[in-house]
């Protein structure tokens, strides 16, 4: 804790040189961990933390599931139906579709692409619920109280999103290779068995893995990035507004960079 | 006791408070007046402990706010109640649980047991029936009184209350202020109270500090603060017609 408040103490330091760029930059990489390192910290009443972790588990990832699943269902739907519009050579066969559709959702388009919507919809939301608070003296109540604000507000949405969110990127894989299956027997573009056959051809268990793995770390980004700019937004509405925006734009720039990172580390 | 000893604090070149020395007795209700901008909010932030003093140090009966161990400042936090200017309800949560929340976080008793204490609270500031509303049903001067509900259910030794009178009409005012006082003597807390407004300060100001451009400028009583020469608290004190005319029927002793 010593240690904490004289890096604290550095950070103010840094944080009066505004002119520098970089130094901003170090500012907040240095405050952000420092909001991490508070978050995980003793609670106060380990039952009270649980009851909130399990409603921010209904209000991050159930509340999600309408957006998921619908987003799910006709992506898959589309990337089947690009896939079997560019085959033109009777020599690629016909599984192909379905492979193509299965690999694209379960390696990229579930994990990625749902996460960066839920990087909008709940990045931006757990951002103006913090700014609200911390505008409206919320935060320092709890503060004055005595209670660890950091650990209190943004734990449990942490916890909740890596605990709800590979469910939702589960039932998205679901969802987009049965889209892809219902536009093969809706419209009939390649026959529906050839399709299940593509979808099980060489079907590998740790392709699911890596997903759920970059799934886990883009769960974190996108709720301690959010609360980051949440928790420290000051002024008003304004300012609640614009840490809402800082949140979702930063949340997807590191999902992107993690995204990339993970790939190259886990299936290169 | 709340005592304040050299107490400094800056944002950058701007100094909001310079060498400020004070001690608040208990079962008093200690006013804090001031014109915006002259470092009331920031000196109070200072001594709950939400802003890091630069120099100087805060003494809750005789504990020094940044020399003990963080365990022993969620303590003392323990024992500060906060009514702040805009109530600060947590607007997720009704009324009921508003004034729970401190309870639930910090003791082990029984929802009976909470229950009554909210209760308590709430009649003792006087509201009835409203265990169920939300924050955004009730009105300001409510929300200003489950505030101090809020406060008090901890029964805190020290109370701290930011503009409690801010955006009410006089009537709902003056309730507000005699809760303050009541409950400051009823439950033998140390009340600090930052207001601009001069009828608080002739109601309740048992022991009063004046700040000006960040300074400790004049300390005395109600009764003081009508006799002082002081030119920038007179400017301060008289500022409005009606203030001036108490200043001259002061005068002619009538």
């Amino acid at each position: 804790m010593l240690l904490c408040r004289r890096i604290r103490a550095k950070m103010v330091l840094l944080s009066g040189l505004k002119k520098c760029r970089l130094l901003r930059l170090f500012h907040h990489i240095g405050e952000y961990f420092l909001m991490v390192i508070g978050v995980f910290s003793k609670p106060e009443k380990l039952r009270i933390y649980l009851q909130r972790t399990v409603v921010e588990i209904d209000k991050i990832g159930i509340s999600s599931l309408g957006i998921v699943a619908l987003m799910s269902l006709f992506m898959g739907a589309v990337i089947a139906l690009q896939t079997a519009s560019n085959i033109e050579s009777p020599l690629i066969p016909s599984y192909t579709v379905g492979f193509t559709t299965r690999q694209s959702v379960i390696l990229e388009f579930s994990p990625t692409i749902i996460c960066l919507i839920l990087a909008g919809k709940v990045g931006s939301n757990i951002a103006s619920e913090l700014g609200t608070m911390r505008i409206s003296e919320q935060i320092d109540a709890l503060d004055i109280m005595g209670i660890n604000s950091r650990a209190y507000l943004i734990a449990p949405k942490i916890l909740g999103s890596i605990f709800i969110f590979p469910f939702l990127i589960v039932i998205s894989m679901f969802l987009g290779i049965f889209g892809g299956y219902l536009v093969c027997a809706l419209t009939g573009i390649i026959a529906p068995p050839d399709f299940v056959e593509g979808i099980l051809l060489d079907f590998r268990m740790f392709h699911v893995v890596y997903a759920l793995i970059k799934t886990v770390l883009f769960a974190f980004i996108i709720t301690s990035v959010s609360s980051y700019h949440g928790y420290h937004t000051r002024g008003g509405a304004i300012a609640v507004g614009r840490s809402s925006t800082m949140a979702v734009v930063y949340s997807s720039i590191l999902i992107l960079i993690v995204n990339y990172i993970v790939t190259q580390i886990l299936l290169i | 006791m709340i005592e304040v000893e050299h107490l400094s604090k800056s944002f950058g070149d701007n100094h909001v408070l310079k060498d400020i020395n004070f001690t608040f007795e208990p079962e008093k209700v200690n006013l804090i007046i001031g014109q915006s901008g002259s470092g009331k909010s920031v000196l109070t932030k200072c001594m709950v402990g939400l802003h890091q003093p630069d120099e100087g140090e805060v003494r809750f009966n005789g504990r020094a706010m940044d020399k003990i161990s963080n365990q022993e400042r969620t303590e003392v936090r323990k024992e500060i109640g906060m009514l702040f200017q805009a109530s600060a309800l947590f607007d997720s949560l009704t009324v009921q649980e508003n004034v729970m929340f401190p309870l639930q976080m910090f003791t082990k008793m029984s929802k009976e047991e909470m229950l009554d204490r909210v209760n308590f609270c709430l009649k003792r500031v006087n509201l009835e029936n409203v265990n169920h509303l939300y924050p955004s049903e009730t009105s300001g001067g409510m929300q200003k009184r489950i505030g101090i509900a809020r406060a008090i259910a901890m029964n805190p030794r020290y109370l701290f209350c930011d503009e409690p009178n801010s955006g009410l009409d006089p009537n709902t005012a003056i309730v507000i202020d005699n809760l303050i006082h009541e409950i400051t003597h009823e439950f033998g807390m140390t009340s600090v109270v930052i207001t601009h407004d001069m009828n608080s300060v002739m109601e309740i100001g048992e022991n009063i500090i004046f700040l000006y451009n960040g300074q400790l400028w004049w300390k005395g009583s109600k009764e003081d603060i009508l006799a002082t020469d002081n030119p920038e608290i007179n400017a301060f004190v008289y500022a409005s017609k009606f203030m001036k005319s108490i200043k001259e029927v002061h005068k002619k002793g009538i």
